[in-house]
């Protein structure tokens, strides 16, 4: 089955962080120990939103050294395709749920002497369980959290109560920002660097870090991009021999899946590579959103990533 | 273009280094460590600098004549750069950069030119800051002898030219590889006469 063996578990825990964020508990439902994972994976939640399957990825901020349970943060996302709200809206303790497996994306290079994490609102939660794990072993971080105001901010005041001398906080509405430059120039060499947020501050953050000579090899980021919704389009799949609708509010990937084509996938956000499909016929334009093929990839219209890409235009078949 | 030490056509494998032209990258430091015929090479990167004097007020070279005596620091000492370092030999040029490194900042651009053993062990010292391997320019001019470490004995013996030669530690006969170690910045010498003690092939000069 495609996304690897399933985690059954049980929702234990729901917690209002603030006005926008809860965090979820699972543990397993039959009382053994999670498999075990690294500061920077993340899980995909499957729901079951009245018939309709949602499987969303979020990153773990539990301490991974703790297999009693996963702990997730959902932020609510009112204009988005339902995710966040059918967990914000119905998950509630005693509730059975499907995880998959843990998968590191973004995972610490532990031959770094020292981990500079950058974070913008929600993206801090694979903070949090990267800077459980250094803590552990001891290595050398330097966090850098911007929150639109305090009360959004979440785990602040978990997180500058345990490091206060290597966390620093901005709020957005008291205007303050990183002075990114100078906090770059001051790494001593050896250190890589960790951001992850909305997508304008990833590339801020990594064309300034670039444009000062960071190497790219020590440059790491991660975004989950939702699907994005658009016109429904038609896809013909050539291994499948079938023809299908992707609807507005649907992924390819979800539309393969609901006429029962069992496609791969292990992020579904576009960063994984795992879903990359061959395209035999494009007439049309491929509205390439993930960050897994190249810019001359995406050009070539050759491949297709059906996590999140949607297209325009007369005719697609692809190898499914 | 990309320069192997390889004869065109010759098999090899992964692990074997291979060496393309230093090319300017943006920096706040240029850190540039070579050694013997590097020195050319050196030259030719601030050769192709934008803003050249921006460049070398920026650089520091550290310098060692080459295995082969080749020494061309008047051709460094000519370019002008903000700090130059001449060293006696590899091992008395490594504890210098060591030191560099202590205080050295991100946004740091490292290049190593000349020979292997230089560049080697040059990038183990980089390496060992949690720096990306990498990211570490690399160009490979002068003398091809090389650094290798007897996979018996883990002793190692520098500059040596010919294959197969006698370990300078414990004297077996030993075949020279070129699978090549990161972490001992040497290639792997192992014994050619196991089975049949001493029916070794007769030694070729292979790297000069």
């Amino acid at each position: 089955m495609s996304g690897g063996a399933k985690l059954q578990v049980r929702v234990a825990e729901v917690v209002e962080v603030n006005e926008l964020i809860k965090r979820f508990r699972f543990v397993a439902r039959d009382g053994s120990e999670l498999p075990a994972f690294s500061g920077g994976a993340h899980t995909v939640v499957e729901m079951d939103d009245q018939g309709t399957r949602r499987l969303n990825p979020y990153s773990l901020m539990s301490d991974p050294e703790d297999r009693s349970g996963y702990e997730i943060s959902v932020r609510r996302d009112e204009a988005g395709r339902g995710g966040s709200l059918f967990m914000h809206r119905h998950v509630a303790p005693g509730m059975e749920m499907v995880l998959s497996n843990p998968v590191n994306l973004f995972a610490l290079d532990n031959r770094a002497k020292k981990h500079l994490m950058i974070a913008g609102g929600i993206g801090i939660t694979p903070f949090l369980a990267q800077i459980a794990q250094l803590t552990h072993f001891g290595g050398k971080f330097e966090l850098h959290y911007s929150a639109r105001s305090k009360p959004l901010g979440a785990y602040m005041d978990r997180l500058t109560a345990a490091h206060p001398d290597r966390v620093h906080c901005y709020f957005d509405e008291l205007g303050q920002q990183i002075d990114l430059k100078r906090v770059l120039a001051n790494q001593p060499i050896g250190t890589h660097l960790y951001v992850c947020g909305p997508k304008g501050m990833i590339a801020w953050v990594l064309s300034t870090a670039e444009s000062l000579g960071w190497p790219k090899q020590a440059l790491h980021s991660e975004e989950f991009l939702a699907p994005g919704t658009g016109l429904p389009f038609q896809v013909e799949l050539a291994a499948s021999g079938k023809t299908i609708t992707v609807g507005p509010t649907q992924s390819l990937l979800e539309a393969m899946e609901a006429s029962g084509v069992d496609a791969p996938y292990l992020c579904r956000g576009g960063a994984c590579g795992q879903c990359e499909t061959n395209v035999h016929k494009c007439d049309g334009t491929i509205l390439h959103r993930d960050h897994w093929l190249t810019p001359e990839e995406q050009a070539s219209n050759q491949k297709i990533m059906p996590c999140v890409s949607r297209f325009e235009g007369k005719t697609l078949v692809i190898d499914r | 273009m990309t320069t192997t030490l390889i004869p065109v056509g010759a098999p090899s494998i992964t692990s074997r280094p291979v060496y393309a032209p230093l090319e300017p990258r943006p920096a706040s430091q240029h850190l540039i460590i070579a050694d013997g015929e590097g020195a050319e090479a050196v030259v030719a990167l601030f050769g192709k600098a934008n803003d050249r004097s921006a460049m070398l007020a920026a650089a520091q070279v550290l310098y060692t004549p080459g295995p082969n005596g080749t020494d061309q620091s008047a051709a460094l000492e000519a370019l002008g750069v903000a700090q130059l370092f001449r060293a006696p030999t590899i091992p008395a040029l490594l504890p210098r950069l060591a030191r560099v490194l202590s205080a050295a900042h991100m946004g740091t651009q490292f290049y190593l030119a000349g020979t292997e053993g230089l560049i080697g062990q040059a990038e183990r010292e980089v390496m060992n800051t949690g720096f990306p391997h990498a990211s570490v320019q690399k160009e490979h001019r002068g003398s091809t002898v090389r650094r290798v470490q007897c996979v018996h004995c883990k002793g190692i013996t520098e500059n040596v030219a010919t294959d197969p030669f006698k370990c300078s530690h414990c004297g077996l006969n030993l075949f020279v590889r070129d699978h090549y170690s990161r972490r001992m910045a040497a290639f792997q010498g192992v014994n050619i006469d196991a089975e049949d003690p001493g029916q070794v092939p007769e030694s070729v000069v292979r790297f000069k």
